[in-house]
């Protein structure tokens, strides 16, 4: 079965989808979207220099984009233009891979491939770091959930129950280089961000409570994975972009329900009333 | 070393002194807390109050002195507010339940607090300003505290809503027997229910009953000699700074 690149692609992009959504949902809560992005970005540069000394660029990335978040994580709190420190550090780092790409020969063709990700080209062993990759991640988000939460809310409520908010979000922090690192293979550096948040944002409007955000918002990153490959396939398109591009189809279709329901319901009240 | 006659001591802070970079923000302070005491902390913006509680928290690095904390002392903290952004779907009864240690008693004595089975469901986000105070004390008292911290806990209520919520506070000592410390700028309404009264600003000024407090030259300097007596003019400037937040 796993000798058809189909069926690979399709376990790839729903491993990646699984692993992203429930953390893209508190990439959203937090605010850290455009973290995600600089961390994601700086995984091109973890790319390039496994390229350039032949190493996996699995470890390439998640060890570059390990030490750009851990370097922005430090300095949290200590700077005031940390959002200026991401754009810095995301974008250098980003600028640096590609420059460093142009010298080793050949693989300029490849450069696409880890922008927008190459999900028809999975291997079984890219499969299995991206299935471990899940796990890792799943485990340590159901282990420091409440955790995660009430440190999102409020540190000083943290730290007064125990807890120490800063070693919990360095724990989001490795969630995230894992998760770009896996999905470098399938959306690549320059999309992974969108499967992190836009399957998030999706979910948003459907549910109460936070962790049944997160598993709306793996339903909707394992149906966008699927639908975006078959679109792929039949309009013979980029696979990486098609699954982002039905990632926010499905984002306009709820937000538009969600606008519909709000003014029927309004409706409906001012009927009772008047 | 936390015992002192009859009173058992839950919080003792001797010649506290914390730093943020070079800049002092709390110089000597010496403080203690018994059980069934209600403590008041006042001080202008910037006088180290919240810093005070991050020390006893024990989520900010000490300079030295020493802040020692009673055995498996249960605290209860209320904050300012939560950053709770708009993306993030939370009912009130699942804020209530990711409180650690919580016990049944204690979240039948947080839905006391909510005062309407309503508001369990309901979205933290869309709470008022009132509700949403009642929802974090509620959430303090998830594991019957033997303290409760509360951070300018009436920011952002009217006068008749702080008046009513330090009415809870004053109930929760009495039914629990519950010490509490507090921080407020808010003198008038919390001036008579406390035991203490402390004036700070990055050192302890003045201490002691509301009434002394109040007259003491230091307190006087601190607020302006106008503050007594012109309570009118004073809630007037607190809820504008309510609406501000």
């Amino acid at each position: 079965m796993l000798d058809d690149f189909m069926v690979r692609a399709a376990l790839a992009g729903m491993g990646v989808a699984l692993a992203a959504a429930p953390l893209g949902c508190f990439v959203v809560w937090r605010r850290m979207a455009y973290f995600g992005e600089s961390t994601a970005h700086a995984a091109l540069l973890g790319v390039s220099l496994s390229l350039m000394f032949e190493f996996s660029v699995f470890l390439g990335a998640i060890f570059v984009s390990l030490l750009m978040a851990s370097l922005v994580t430090l300095a949290q709190g200590r700077s005031l233009f940390l959002d200026t420190l991401l754009g810095v550090a995301g974008h250098t780092s980003l600028a640096t891979g590609l420059v460093v790409v142009s010298f080793i020969s050949g693989v300029r063709i490849e450069l696409m491939a880890y922008l927008i990700g190459d999900i028809l080209s999975v291997s079984k062993t890219d499969l299995l770091l991206i299935w471990i990759g899940l796990v890792i991640v799943s485990v340590l988000l159901f282990w420091r959930w409440s955790a995660l939460l009430l440190c999102t809310l409020n540190e000083d409520l943290a730290a007064s129950s125990g807890l120490n908010p800063r070693r919990e979000s360095y724990a989001l922090t490795i969630g995230l280089a894992i998760v770009v690192a896996v999905g470098i293979k399938v959306v690549g550096v320059l999309l992974i961000i969108s499967m992190l948040i836009i399957p998030a944002a999706s979910a948003r409007s459907l549910v109460s409570t936070p962790e049944k955000m997160a598993v709306f918002a793996s339903l909707i990153g394992m149906l966008s994975a699927i639908l975006g490959l078959n679109a792929s396939y039949v309009f013979d398109t980029p696979t990486g972009p098609s699954i982002v591009c039905v990632a926010s189809l499905i984002f306009i279709i709820t937000l538009a329900l969600s606008f519909f329901a709000e003014q029927f319901s309004a409706v409906v009240k001012n009927k009772k009333e008047s | 070393m936390l015992k002192s006659g009859n009173n058992i001591m839950l919080i003792e802070i001797q010649n506290l002194n914390v730093a943020y970079g070079r800049k002092k923000v709390l110089e000597n302070v010496t403080l203690t807390l018994s059980k069934n005491e209600i403590v008041t902390i006042v001080g202008p913006n910037g006088s180290g109050k919240t810093t005070l509680f991050k020390a006893i928290i024990g989520s900010i690095p000490i300079k030295s002195g020493s802040v020692v904390i009673k055995q498996n002392l249960k605290i209860g903290y209320v904050p300012q507010v939560l950053n709770i952004d708009r993306s993030l779907p939370l009912t009130v009864e699942r804020f209530l339940k990711l409180a650690k240690n919580r016990n049944d008693q204690g979240f039948l004595r947080a839905q006391q607090i909510l005062d309407s089975d309503d508001l369990l469901s309901s979205q933290i986000s869309n709470l008022s300003a009132g509700q949403l105070q009642r929802v974090l004390l509620g959430h303090a008292l998830m594991n019957e505290p033997d303290v409760l911290l509360l951070d300018e806990a009436t920011r952002g209520l009217d006068q008749p809503g702080s008046a009513a919520f330090y009415k809870k506070i004053e109930e929760i000592r009495e039914t629990t027997g519950c010490a509490i410390l507090m921080i407020s700028h808010d003198l008038h309404v919390v001036m008579s229910a406390s035991n203490r009264v402390i004036c700070l600003n990055g050192h302890i000024c003045c201490q002691g009953e509301p009434k002394s407090v109040a007259a003491s030259p230091e307190y006087a300097s601190m607020f302006g000699s106008k503050v007594e007596g012109t309570l009118a003019l004073y809630h007037h400037n607190h809820s504008h700074e309510g609406k501000g937040s």
